[in-house]
């Protein structure tokens, strides 16, 4: 039988010379109808050139082909040639018969364009539909994707929907003209793991009936098993290992496969939390960060002039304590009030009211030379591009009141080996470090003032699996080595597995589960918790069925001088507490 | 001369160095009076002639010699033009850190007032200013650097709001740096490329404002020499005597590609990311 889609050694470079430029360096692969194919790797691998390659995209992005062959098997039964064809033939296809959905549904749509517009542009171009007909079809196209109430949505503009419906609306629109074969590319990526669950559930099931075929493109192994018949593994531009599902995630054969499917979250039986530094209830240490009552709002102003007529309160009451040497996860979703808890720690954000409590001193806010520091998100952006590492690094010792000399850069260079960075560091420009370099530099920043409390706000989420393994067990060494003492923010239950020793659960604000991290884990208790863990992707649940789960986060605003319900905590065990659900 | 050496091992930075280096040394000798003729004396028998040896790029209607009047011109232009956009530049730049900085009301006043200031077209508010003060070539300084101010502002806000927002302030926050700290190393630093790009421009626009401002007859004084003034008193000549609009306008036009090529240049040396291994 002949294959949908034959790839046979695709070649893919950029630049001015493509041939030594390669991206993509000779991946060859068959897709039958129906078929699903996850191709797994880093950023870098090739993975996207290569589905970009499908479709001929890439000669837009400054890709050029530079061998192999691709043969599609149309609908005819006719086999259509992509090296050759002409772009008008191509334009045929695309969207016709190759339909494609991208990472970022915030970005993919026209902000100003209602989304029916988008969508009835899709059966226009295709069909040849106007008017009415077109507006059925969409409302038709919004319905298979599961929007609730879609003939009203369908005049809404792209900023009235959250990201998980943007990207059910762009699967409404890839889908809309029946693609015998649909290119997702990473579309999960950008979106909370609940509504990650959800796309995932929608795409299986559209799956089964439409009788598509689907490339799957993802850097989270975890996800595949719930989706994919085959899996292909790719590593700079080759394809290490390929095969069947069960095959590859049973019985991994090439070692970075198998490093990808090791940093996959295994909590149904707490394998790997952290078993160092248990929390020892009899001894009286004290805590090296206290928060009480943390509360913050941001007052909702209409204009200028008029007053307040309500407040978004983004944290709710959150109460906790971090012991020195130990971490502290905070896991919740977009929204949650996780990182604003971060900020108002260290006074980036003014909390409204509550105390925070470092070591034996009392804080309001943060104030100069306050032991805790901070480590950010975003390697790229942390790093001031005009200063050299040397500057950078000297900031905490300025800003404290210090002075540079021989003693500070001494510790500079044990600090930047210590982290794992080259001696010469000091001189250079941060552009002149990878993401995994960078966070490092990062690291050894916030460590330039001793610090007892550092606080790392998705410190590795913008890393890849391998770098990020990397960076944690940096992390979980220099705790060990300084007895520090880490808040750890995060929204990937997969790092918090590896680092945490405590989790707390924050819901809309408010933490609603808090405890020992092997325990919330194995056995949690609140609802949204465990919703939560029931969406992470694991590789043990092939072709599960998700349950659709389309509850909405609560609105954070409130009326002027609302004030929540004081907490009612149930006690599971010695170190884990739920709130009770009302 | 470091910076020297990098622009000189860059392509448009040589071209560009080269010319304004040629002009700077004309102004100098054109102020000291080096001059191959008196640029304001008039000889009276060689009126309108068209460049010859003696005269190389002709006489003007007063018998003034063309050559000798540029030199003097351009000192004169140039000292206005450099003067004024490291006024407009200074202010502008402090102004904006400080609508930026401050933010809330602070942002608002400041913002609220360049608008004003802006809402004037650039000429009718210099000519505001030096009515109001009396012409002569530092008034033209000030009323020249006033008027791009506000370019300057929001060149430095816009930007600047956008740096305030990044980690790496909110890092040094963390730190406890302090607010003159975080201004200059974070902000100020990363503000070089779009203000050396709007340094060159402003130059241009100066040398075409002052110019302006001599031909209403209120920046430079005749008889003293200004590319300006000299380019206005040829147009009524202008089919006549063609020279003399043709070497006052050259003059500018190359001095403004100069400009130009010298500031992307820097720009490009000033970036680390363009920086390649130490030479």
């Amino acid at each position: 039988m002949i294959p949908l889609l034959s790839v046979r050694d695709l070649r893919v470079g950029f630049g001015r010379d493509p041939q030594a430029n390669e991206v993509v360096r000779g991946v060859s692969f068959d897709l039958a109808d129906g078929e699903t194919l996850a191709i797994v790797g880093e950023s870098g691998s090739g993975k996207s050139v290569t589905a970009l390659s499908i479709n001929r995209l890439i000669d837009f992005g400054g890709g050029r082909i530079t061998g192999g062959a691709m043969k599609l098997k149309r609908a005819d039964g006719g086999i259509f040639d992509l090296m050759t064809a002409t772009e008008p033939q191509l334009t045929g296809i695309r969207g016709a018969e190759i339909g494609m959905i991208f990472q970022e549904p915030m970005t993919s749509l026209n902000p100003v364009l209602t989304i029916g517009t988008q969508i009835e542009e899709s059966f226009r171009l295709h069909r040849g539909l106007t008017g009415r007909q077109a507006t059925a079809a969409a409302k038709d196209a919004l319905d298979r994707v599961r929007i609730p109430d879609a003939a009203r949505r369908l005049k809404y503009t792209p900023n009235q929907l959250s990201g998980g419906m943007l990207q059910r609306v762009m699967i409404a629109i890839a889908l809309a003209c029946n693609p015998r074969l649909l290119i997702a590319d990473e579309p999960t990526t950008a979106l909370d793991v609940t509504v990650q669950a959800q796309i995932m559930a929608l795409l299986a099931e559209l799956k089964r009936e439409t009788r598509m075929s689907m490339i799957f493109i993802t850097h989270d192994i975890g996800l595949v098993a719930g989706i994919a018949d085959k899996v292909m593994v790719m590593q700079s531009g080759k394809a290490v290992e390929q095969g069947e599902l069960n095959q590859i995630l049973d019985n991994p054969q090439h070692p970075y496969t198998q490093h990808l499917l090791h940093a996959v979250p295994h909590f149904a039986n707490g394998r790997a939390t952290r078993v160092d530094g248990q929390r020892d209830k009899g001894a009286s240490t004290e805590p090296a960060l206290k928060v009480d009552g943390l509360v913050v709002r941001f007052p909702l102003k209409s204009s200028f002039f008029s007053r307040a007529t309500g407040a978004v309160h983004a944290v709710d009451g959150v109460d906790f304590d971090l012991m020195p040497g130990e971490t502290l996860a905070i896991v919740g979703e977009s929204g949650s009030g996780k990182s604003t808890t971060a900020r108002a720690v260290l006074g980036l954000v003014r909390s409204t009211r509550g105390s925070f409590t470092v070591g034996a001193r009392k804080a309001s806010a943060a104030q100069s030379a306050l032991p805790v520091q901070m480590v950010f998100q975003n390697p790229y952006a942390s790093l001031n591009p005009r200063l050299t590492i040397e500057s950078i690094l000297a900031e905490p010792v300025i800003a404290t009141g210090g002075r540079v000399d021989a003693g500070t850069r001494a510790r500079m260079a044990s600090l930047l080996e210590r982290v794992g960075l080259p001696r010469n560091s000091l001189e250079r420009y941060p552009h002149e470090f990878s993401g995994g370099q960078r966070q490092r530099l990062c690291i050894a920043r916030a460590l330039m003032l001793n610090p007892s409390v550092v606080v790392l706000d998705e410190a590795v989420s913008a890393l890849d699996v391998s770098v990020q393994a990397k960076v944690l067990e940096l992390l979980v060494d220099l705790q060990r080595e300084f007895g520090l003492a880490y808040l750890f923010i995060s929204h990937d239950m997969a790092v918090v597995e590896r680092i945490a020793h405590r989790i707390a659960v924050i819901y809309a604000g408010q933490i609603v589960e808090i405890g020992d991290a092997t325990s919330v884990l194995a056995k949690p208790k609140h609802s949204y918790t465990k919703k939560l863990i029931a969406a992470v992707p694991t590789i043990d649940r092939r072709h599960e069925h998700f349950e659709l789960d389309t509850r909405q986060v609560p609105s954070l605003v409130r009326p002027q001088g609302f004030e929540p319900d004081a907490a009612r905590w149930e006690q599971f065990g010695s170190d884990h507490m739920a709130r009770v659900e009302g | 001369m470091r910076i020297l050496r990098a622009i000189f091992g860059h392509g448009s930075g040589r071209i560009g160095g080269v010319i304004v280096g040629v002009y700077l040394l004309i102004a100098v000798l054109g102020m000291l009076g080096l001059t191959p003729h008196n640029p304001i004396t008039q000889y009276r028998i060689d009126r309108l002639h068209a460049p010859n040896g003696a005269y190389w790029m002709g006489t003007d209607l007063f018998g003034r010699d063309v050559a000798s009047r540029l030199m003097a011109g351009v000192g004169q232009s140039f000292t206005v033009a450099f003067f004024s956009v490291a006024f407009a530049t200074l202010a502008g730049t402090v102004l904006g850190l400080a609508a930026a900085w401050l933010g809330r009301r602070w942002d608002g006043v400041l913002m609220r007032l360049m608008d004003v200031l802006l809402a004037f077209p650039a000429i009718l508010l210099a000519l505001l200013i030096v009515t109001v003060a009396g012409p002569g070539t530092w008034t033209s300084v000030v009323a020249i650097g006033i008027v791009y101010t506000p370019i300057f502002t929001r060149v430095v806000r816009g930007p600047a709001l956008s740096l305030k927002a990044r980690e790496f302030v909110d890092a040094a926050r963390t730190f406890g740096s302090s607010s003159s700290y975080i201004v200059t190393r974070h902000l100020l630093l990363n503000l070089v490329a779009p203000l050396t790009v709007q340094v060159t421009l402003a130059l241009a626009w100066a040398l075409l404002t002052e110019a302006g401002l001599s031909f209403l007859g209120l920046g430079t004084q005749p008889p003293a020499a200004s590319l300006g003034l000299m380019l206005s008193d040829s147009r009524n000549l202008m089919e006549t005597a063609p020279w003399l609009m043709i070497f006052p306008g050259l003059a500018i036009m190359i001095s403004i590609l100069g400009f130009n090529l010298l500031g992307d240049a820097l720009r490009d040396i000033l970036d680390p990311k363009m920086r390649r291994a130490p030479a």
